[in-house]
């Protein structure tokens, strides 16, 4: 059966290349079923140990176990792009599965938000983070697994909150605030208003550079904060917070693009293998079939589904875009959107009612109703579990002089409070690698203002 | 294009990262679960227990918290498919109506039980509480003669082959009988040999334990769960020591009864107290079924301390009479802080009246949860101070 991919995948490339994808080499590679569902677990094949992942690994093999899951390919951007195949998979599926990698191939190229982690990070990720997960456990040798755990308590549950515009390598803040600014040449009321009789303003005496206050501004970017202001932190801690950080700098475009990639790659599979005169019929045939599987709206047998498939919605995005605007302004973008823009800016009513999207809403008592087909309604329910990397917006504040910290979670800005015996949890864990106290200010489910404390 | 397969086996395939992460959640859990010991033990028929002697704990996968928003009166979110708004997808559930189903028919649950075996609680527990071993009555009395291996002999029951000395013994043979080395080795009748068993006073390694429990009207469902939690620990402390323990039961108010254990602590009954009869049905069972010569006698009682005042004297009797007669008698006087106690209870009177005698007796309080390991500590630690 390799023989026969090898050849059809050869070709499928060299089809590819002629229409115009353009893409880094992709490193294919045979795996068996652990390993993908591994991958699907850790979200890479090689990351740091954690007892959380066991928990998800659980689920996961419960959910294959179920026939919920079911997993074809999986591929890290990077020059090379590291494809993994699963070796129980028809050679129907995994030739659209080639294909369906050139596609995510293409897109990790030229979108910018992959390009613009490559070019901050490289492209190896499959190997940095093995490099990781081995410092890591050189620490847990050095340090013991439980001191190691307690770091990365902290440091995964706070995994999404980075500023992801910000730079993997980012340099602390100035030490010294900045000297304030030449006044504003005075107007003519000013100018009067000094002349009139009375005292002379007093002068200020110049006492040097201040000390600039810590974070000068609100701080999103919590664990990057955390691994350069932290009071006692050592430098193997340290290190955990930024090589978690780094990974999740390289999650972010994968989660940011997700609808757009997911489309753009059953976009090209499907166009690939319509093109590809090469395939047996039956085997053209057989892909087709998981084609279909793959991009269909609803399970078999259901007429309405709460979740949107990425893999649907960005493909009838895409038709939708090529067969309007044609190739070269869906290359554009590609190139320049992610999914807010991509669903706001294209995702309009017509194709919102072809598809019959709705928002629904889950009433105590759990009754699900249809709430609304207005298209404003549609792309801000697709899009609300993205927003600031589907995490609740939170900033350190102030680091007070005994070492406290405050941080503030911007409530009106989300809409309401957080889940507070979890905030609990996690400012518990943060309190940890601190090691003095931290405070968390939210709002409760009336509305008012608590502070949580560890 | 190329395609890769390993030739050889893989990294991946070494071992699972999945595995390792998951067996470290649950050593977590067993952590976790630890420190919850005693209301969980006391939930199940634990004491003479079923022969795996492990207890399953029902647990929730430990949760990696994150930050998130608290969930909103209504939930929102994007589907596709036929329908109109207003439309309803899942009818709510009437008020009060098959709520409590969401719990158990949910497709992706997963039950998780941790095992625990007891020998491993209770030896953790005697670490923790640092709690000394029992040691067996020294007493010549107290040997039995048993077999035991010694020896091996040329001649004995087939089953008593050692086959292993025989080889050597062919062995042996065949190295000084200097004949080609390539032959193979033979066995005859002078190699074989038996293992032969002798005779020999051993120290006895049973015990019997004999629980006494007060179930008269003064006795509430709380104390009875103190008392059993107390008579629990106290025995797997016994159960540490000896091969094997047995157990009796017994019930009393102004009469006693011998109790099956799972009925044990489902007793009561509404009459007075007379502590002599319990004391004067221990004395019988210990007469007819362990002989103090031959079993290391515990006994163990828990009661409200209130007893008739006419048997006080009879009372007094017996319970010295299998102070005598056991390795050790424990009392615990169970009773919250908030009862009103004007002075000692009679039966606090009369253990501490044996007790000054030089008897190997114990008292102890138990109010509360606490207390249990209190009386525990109490008792292993003034046991084993005796045996020294």
């Amino acid at each position: 059966m390799t023989t026969e991919l090898q050849e059809y995948a050869t070709r499928i490339e060299l089809l590819a290349q002629r229409l115009g994808l353009d893409y880094y080499p992709v490193d294919f590679e045979m795996a068996p079923a652990s390993l993908m569902t591994e991958i699907a677990v850790y979200g890479l094949p090689v990351r740091m140990p954690h007892w959380s992942f066991g928990v998800r690994y659980i689920h996961q093999l419960v959910r294959q176990s179920m026939g919920h899951s079911k997993i074809f390919e999986v591929m890290f951007p990077g020059d090379p792009c590291r494809a993994f195949l699963m070796d129980g998979n028809s050679l129907a599926e995994n030739t659209l599965v080639t294909a369906h990698v050139l596609g995510h191939a293409d897109f990790a190229k030229n979108n910018q938000l992959f390009a613009r982690f490559h070019a901050m990070a490289g492209g190896n990720i499959v190997e940095t983070a093995a490099a990781h997960a081995h410092r890591i456990q050189l620490a847990i040798e050095a340090h013991g697994v439980e001191k190691v755990e307690s770091v990365l308590d902290a440091a995964l549950a706070l995994e999404s909150h980075v500023a992801v515009d910000a730079e993997l390598h980012r340099a602390r803040y100035p030490e010294f605030a900045a000297q304030k600014k030449a006044k504003a040449a005075p107007t003519d009321f000013q100018k009067r208003f000094q002349q009139l009789p009375g005292n002379a303003e007093p002068v200020m005496p110049d006492l040097g550079p201040v000390r600039a206050a810590i974070p000068p501004h609100p701080e999103y970017d919590l664990l990057w904060f955390l691994a350069n202001y932290a009071p006692e932190l050592e430098q193997w801690e340290r290190d955990i917070f930024l090589m978690v950080r780094a990974e999740s700098l390289y999650f972010y475009p994968v989660f940011a693009c997700q609808i757009m990639n997911e489309g753009w790659a059953s976009y090209w599979h499907a166009r690939l293998l319509r093109e590809a005169d090469f395939l047996p019929h039956h085997l053209y045939l057989s892909a087709i079939k998981a084609h279909s599987d793959v991009v269909r709206p609803f399970a078999s047998g259901e007429q309405t589904a709460l979740s949107l498939n990425p893999y649907y919605l960005g493909f009838i995005l895409w038709e939708r875009i090529v067969e309007r605007y044609g190739i070269e302004r869906a290359r554009e973008v590609c190139r320049d959107e992610d999914d807010f823009g991509f669903v706001r800016n294209w995702l309009d009513e017509e194709l919102a009612a072809e598809a019959n999207l709705f928002v629904y809403e889950l009433r105590p008592g759990d009754e699900i109703r249809v709430a609304s087909k207005d298209i404003a309604a549609v792309r801000e329910a697709i899009l609300a579990p993205k927003f600031n990397f589907g995490a609740p917006r939170v900033a350190a504040t102030e680091m007070k002089h005994d070492g406290s910290l405050d941080m503030a979670h911007d409530h009106r800005s989300d809409g309401r409070g957080l889940d507070l015996s979890r905030a609990k949890r996690v400012l518990d864990y943060a309190r940890r690698v601190w090691r003095r106290p931290v405070r968390l200010h939210t709002v409760n489910e009336r509305g008012e203002a608590v502070e949580l404390a560890a | 294009m190329t395609i890769r397969i390993a030739a050889e086996t893989p990294w991946y395939e070494l071992f699972s990262r999945g595995a390792r992460d998951w067996l470290r959640h649950n050593e977590k859990v067993r952590d976790a679960v630890k420190e919850t010991l005693p209301e969980l033990l006391a939930g199940a028929d634990l004491m003479t227990g079923s022969a795996s002697r492990t207890v399953a704990v029902p647990v929730k996968f430990l949760e990696h918290s994150r930050l998130r928003l608290a969930d909103p009166q209504v939930q929102a979110g994007a589907g596709q498919g036929r329908g109109e708004p207003g439309d309803v997808l899942q009818p709510g559930r009437e008020e009060g109506e098959a709520a409590g189903q969401a719990g158990g028919t949910g497709q992706g649950e997963i039950r998780f039980v941790v095992e625990l075996k007891i020998d491993e609680i209770v030896d953790w527990l005697w670490e923790e509480l640092k709690l000394p071993e029992l040691k067996p009555r020294r007493s010549a009395t107290l040997e039995e003669p048993d077999y035991v291996r010694e020896g091996w002999d040329k001649r004995g029951a087939r089953s008593r082959l050692d086959r292993r000395r025989t080889m050597k013994e062919a062995v042996k043979r065949h190295a000084i009988q200097e004949v080609a080395v390539a032959e193979p080795i033979t066995l005859v009748n002078e190699d074989l040999r038996f293992r032969q068993l002798v005779r020999k006073p051993s120290p006895a390694t049973s015990a019997a334990v004999i629980f006494a429990l007060d179930v008269s009207g003064s006795m509430d469902e709380a104390q009875r769960r103190l008392a059993k939690q107390f008579f629990f620990f106290a025995l797997q402390g016994i159960r540490r020591q000896y091969a094997k323990v047995e157990t009796v039961f017994l019930a009393h108010a102004a009469q006693a009864w011998e109790f099956e254990e799972a009925q044990f602590f489902q007793a009561s009954s509404s009459g007075g107290t007379v502590s002599s009869s319990v004391a004067r049905l221990a004395l019988d069972v210990i007469g007819t079924r362990y002989d103090p010569g031959r079993y290391n006698v515990y006994f163990f009682y828990a009661s409200d301390g209130e007893n008739a005042a006419e048997d006080r004297d009879e009372a007094r009797a017996t319970l010295s009479e299998i102070a005598r007669a056991a390795n050790y008698s424990g009392y615990v006087e169970t009773g919250g802080i908030a009862t009103f106690r004007p002075r000692d209870t009679q039966l606090s009177e009369i253990f501490a009246e044996l007790k000054a005698g030089g008897m190997a007796v114990g008292t102890s309080r138990l109010s509360s949860q606490d207390d249990v390991w209190t009386a525990i500590r109490e008792f292993f630690v003034q046991q084993s101070s005796r045996d020294d």
